[in-house]
């Protein structure tokens, strides 16, 4: 938690970490997108903007010429040099030859192999819990999904969770605050990787690590740098977003009976449901760094500034959305942003959004009634990545 | 006068960043390679049972990488 003064005005003075956005920030949205769309603050070095419509976000994802990733996370201070974890912080031409090897791993086919272990994955998650009429559905149920299923993907410790989860806290919640929780979980991130590469030699290996060292473009290996840092971005990025999606589509339907008991009733609604709840609880904001200066929205942008890239506010703009603010589980057109736009759509897509499918079944099956023990003492998670890291539900009616 | 089986759907490759949500809403219709991008099936004619989903891919797609054309 930061000790800076409260945030009085969000259009010239945002502040993402801001208790008020942590907790709700749709309100602050919705304002913002009819006051001040294209809203600014000092707190951030190099100053941030933050667009809060579709059209706005839409232009700068697309906009690779102006906007470059090698900054993904707005903080208070710079990282200098940028650490690069290709290829979420590559832009052309590199970010295509870093992309393409990772992306059979996680097309449909791959991911529908995942299905049947992550199905069993949840039950056995339950049924710690079940007989005892309550558990905390963000950590006991869903922090463990995605981080069991990219643990096996990568050929890593099932059991490591703990360690992963404090690296991505330090990485993309402290650090915010404080670049160097970020520059040491980094350092042990790679020292982690380093051990994994080493465990395994020359040893042949189905998993993502070793995938990676085997792979030759133009002949070559990957650096070392640049295999750690896709291992690092790889581990990030398919944790804390899909346990947020996760924990924020079961605190919605917590909270919404209507919606709770008819997704129980009513599996077929599913479908056009995880879209609708990934659409309305995007958990991913990501940054990028003003290269070249350009006008967005009527602000002249200078280069060193920095834009938090709110998937989650564009995905609640009226203008794009009608009942933005409503969760319609069976909305039909549904053109959501959660997984980025553009070259840097989220690799692990279809990943999350079987994970977070399967989740959804295997619990309503069991537990279809359930509500929150105490609503305001919900935890939300701050910055990049949004979604309740405490919520005490209690089965049944 | 409705025209039937006289639609054709195709996915501009330019476009399509691979999130999948055509082959998710109409796997009759698209087919995704090795890389998760997508492309329209055979010619990419649509059923006239299937031109409700057509219509529904082209209308999720986040990248607006889905043509619906009426053969002339």
């Amino acid at each position: 938690m930061s000790s800076k003064p409260p945030v009085k005005d969000w259009a010239t003075d945002f502040d993402h970490t801001d208790p008020r956005w942590v907790n709700d920030p749709y309100p602050i949205w919705d304002q913002l997108r009819e006051r001040c769309p294209m809203a600014h603050s000092e707190r951030f070095e190099g100053g941030a903007y933050f667009p809060s419509r579709y059209a706005e976000v839409r232009e700068i994802s697309y906009d690779t010429e102006h906007f470059s990733s090698r900054r993904v996370i707005v903080r208070e201070k710079k990282i200098n040099p940028p650490m690069p974890s290709p290829p979420i912080t590559s832009g052309p031409p590199e970010h295509r030859p870093a992309r393409m090897p990772l992306l059979p791993a996680f097309n449909p086919k791959a991911i529908e192999r995942l299905t049947p272990g992550t199905r069993e994955l949840c039950n056995r998650l339950i049924d710690r819990f079940i007989a005892d009429g309550r558990c905390d559905a963000a950590t006991d149920y869903a922090q463990h999904i995605p981080t069991r299923v990219i643990a096996h993907m990568l050929g890593v410790d099932e059991n490591d969770g703990d360690r992963f989860r404090t690296w991505i806290k330090m990485a993309l919640e402290e650090g915010i605050h404080d670049v160097s929780r970020t520059v040491q979980a980094i350092g042990e991130m790679s020292a982690y990787f380093k051990a994994e590469l080493a465990r395994r030699g020359n040893a042949n290996g189905e998993d993502l690590i070793s995938f990676m060292r085997d792979l030759r473009q133009d002949g070559q290996p990957i650096p070392e740098d640049r295999l750690i840092g896709t291992l690092r971005l790889l581990l990030i990025a398919g944790i804390d977003t899909t346990w947020s999606a996760i924990g924020a589509s079961l605190w919605h339907l917590a909270t919404h009976d209507e919606d709770r008991r008819r997704l129980a009733a009513e599996p077929a609604l599913m479908d056009t449901a995880v879209e609708e709840l990934l659409r309305a609880y995007a958990p991913v904001t990501m940054a990028r760094e003003v290269v070249k200066e350009v006008n967005i929205g009527g602000r002249q942008m200078k280069p060193g500034s920095m834009v938090l890239l709110s998937f989650p506010a564009a995905n609640r703009d009226p203008s794009m959305f009608p009942d933005a603010g409503k969760v319609l589980l069976d909305r039909q057109e549904n053109r959501h942003a959660a997984f980025g736009l553009g070259i840097h759509r989220c690799i692990g897509s279809n990943l999350a959004r079987m994970e977070l499918r399967v989740a959804l079944e295997e619990w309503l099956k069991r537990i279809p009634e359930f509500r929150l023990e105490i609503p305001a003492a919900v935890k939300w998670s701050e910055g990049t990545v949004r979604g309740p890291r405490q919520m005490a539900v209690l089965f049944g009616r | 006068m409705k025209t039937t089986g006289k639609w054709k759907v195709s996915v501009q490759a330019d476009r399509c960043q691979g999130h999948n949500r055509c082959y998710a809403i109409a796997p009759e219709l698209f087919e995704v390679d090795e890389l998760g991008n997508s492309k329209a099936r055979g010619d990419g004619t649509v059923a006239v049972a299937l031109e409700d989903k057509a219509r529904l891919a082209v209308k999720n797609c986040p990248e607006h990488a889905i043509r619906l054309t009426q053969e002339p």
